[in-house]
């Protein structure tokens, strides 16, 4: 199939940005949306042209290294599915993909489609991990742990921090990702003795970079692991009941 | 870009309740409980104005009567009005206010979290209407409010010529026989059914009041409250238009 791609171009932080418009021909179903933007950047590179710069790592769908908007959807049209997992079977010859950056002031654009998401890990340093000395790993039926919650712990735990769920959401929020990362830890025996100093500490941060969450569920579409709006009722009641213990 | 958040400089914020409010997350939290706070009143308001239907007993329509009822709530021991003051309209202000506040402080940092806006159109696959226009919904609901209280609380003579003080019934049906307010009735209310839609689920979530068993009934109670409660309002003006209430 062919298609015309309109691509963002951005040199560097501060430059102008623009769409570009590609053609891209003789592309096979089978291609992965990443592999379409490979053949793409090749021949860019030969007929002297800077490729375009994107981010990926895995191409499995477990870094979250990838993602992009295609035609105004986080990850493009296929739910529950990273970038790098779309293939090009979900569009059809004649397609035109708009392919833009995700926008957040603080996931700044570093160069054409990639961003700077530190913002994250920020959230992370100021909570989303257990300080206890671990050793080898203990016995694992030395802590007994319901199913249902351990389900609800890995779910949110399937988080892959691919920054989805911000430029999804209208607002810029980042609750579902913060949200993940709390359930994750909070729900869990381990995570237990920091789970009030945690979810004040991630919110708080979180608040530093992004918006606030109004319930629109654009992020919970948008994740390319489905992680559920649940978690952001989860959160807001741990800090809810953290404010209340803690005075 | 931070937002600049440093130690609170007030002290007023080492109140605890403020300092929680403070947050962006604590404003959600204000936001859904005075969102309950209002629903609660605009429920009871509507319920209240069903008394039109019941006409005139004695010479007195029945919706005047209710309305001196509301004004000596407690007459027994109060002077009148005090209990309506103290006990609904000073604590419905200050819930407008904060719903207003945190409306107001929200929005402006959530348009600071995306200062550039996405260049090519978005696609939305779960915000819907009502949940993408609650600012707007919003606005339209506190400018009709400016407009009604004028109209049939207090009187203004420019709004409504015709006010006569404790005539419930006949302030009503004089308003809403002209056109123009008329319009300006129903298309608040269908900003106001809009608002509650999303905000009477929303609120579920911002106060972390989730469980698998009760999750479906989350939008299922706010859809139903916005329809009962808008149809309710919409009966007063629709059966004026009809010539019913006269
Ligand atoms: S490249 Fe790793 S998730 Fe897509």
């Amino acid at each position: 199939m062919d298609l015309t791609l309109r691509v963002w171009r951005q040199e560097s932080p501060e430059a102008e940005g623009r769409f570009e418009t590609y053609r891209a021909v003789d592309v096979q179903p089978d291609m992965s949306f990443l592999e379409m933007l490979d053949i793409l950047n090749e021949k860019l590179l030969t007929s002297g042209f800077e490729p375009i710069a994107f981010d990926h790592d895995c191409r499995e769908g477990i870094c979250g290294s990838c993602g992009v908007m295609i035609n105004g959807q986080a990850h493009g049209p296929q739910r529950n599915t990273a970038t790098c997992q779309l293939h090009m079977r979900e569009f059809s010859d004649g397609d035109t993909l708009v392919i833009e950056p995700w926008r957040a002031t603080n996931f700044p654009i570093i160069r054409d489609l990639v961003v700077d998401r530190s913002p994250f890990d920020r959230i992370i340093t100021a909570g989303g991990y257990i300080s206890a000395p671990t050793g080898s790993a203990p016995e694992a039926n030395l802590i007994p742990v319901p199913k249902e919650t351990s389900d609800a712990a890995m779910d949110a735990a399937a988080c892959i921090g691919c920054g989805a769920c911000v430029a999804a959401c209208p607002n810029g929020a980042a609750q579902l990702f913060t949200a993940a990362k709390v359930a994750h830890l909070n729900l869990l025996p381990q995570g237990g003795p920091e789970r009030r100093s945690r979810v004040e500490r991630m919110v708080e941060t979180m608040e530093e970079y992004f918006g606030s969450c109004t319930n629109h569920g654009e992020c919970e579409s948008a994740c390319p692991k489905g992680i559920s709006l649940d978690n952001i009722a989860l959160m807001n009641r741990e800090y809810l009941l953290s404010k209340i213990r803690s005075r | 870009m931070l937002k600049n958040r440093g130690p609170a400089r007030n002290p007023l914020m080492r109140i605890p309740i403020l300092s929680v409010y403070r947050t962006d997350t604590g404003k959600k939290y204000a936001m859904a409980i005075s969102g309950v706070v209002l629903l609660g009143f605009i429920l009871g308001h509507m319920i209240g104005n069903l008394h039109v239907f019941e006409g005139a007993h004695g010479g007195e329509y029945r919706i005047d009567e209710y309305g001196e009822e509301l004004r000596e709530l407690g007459i027994q021991f109060f002077p009148r009005t005090l209990v309506l003051w103290a006990f609904i309209r000073i604590p419905l202000a200050v819930a407008f206010l904060i719903h207003i506040h945190s409306a107001y402080s929200l929005t402006r940092s959530n348009r600071a979290a995306r200062q550039t806006r996405y260049q090519s159109p978005r696609n939305y696959l779960a915000a819907d209407y009502a949940s993408r226009t609650m600012r707007w919904s919003g606005i339209i609901v506190l400018l009709f409010l400016a407009w009604h209280l004028a109209d049939l609380t207090i009187g203004v003579e420019a709004v409504n010529p015709d006010f006569v003080r404790g005539s419930v019934y006949h302030n009503l049906v004089s308003s809403l026989s002209r056109w123009p307010v008329w319009v300006l009735y129903v298309a608040a209310q269908l900003a106001l059914a809009f608002h509650v839609w999303h905000g009477a689920w929303s609120l579920f979530q911002s106060l972390g009041l989730n469980h698998p068993r009760f999750n479906q009934f989350r939008p299922l109670f706010a859809h139903t409250f916005a329809v009962v409660v808008t149809g309710g309002f919409l009966a007063v003006p629709v059966a004026i238009a009809l010539g019913i209430v006269a």
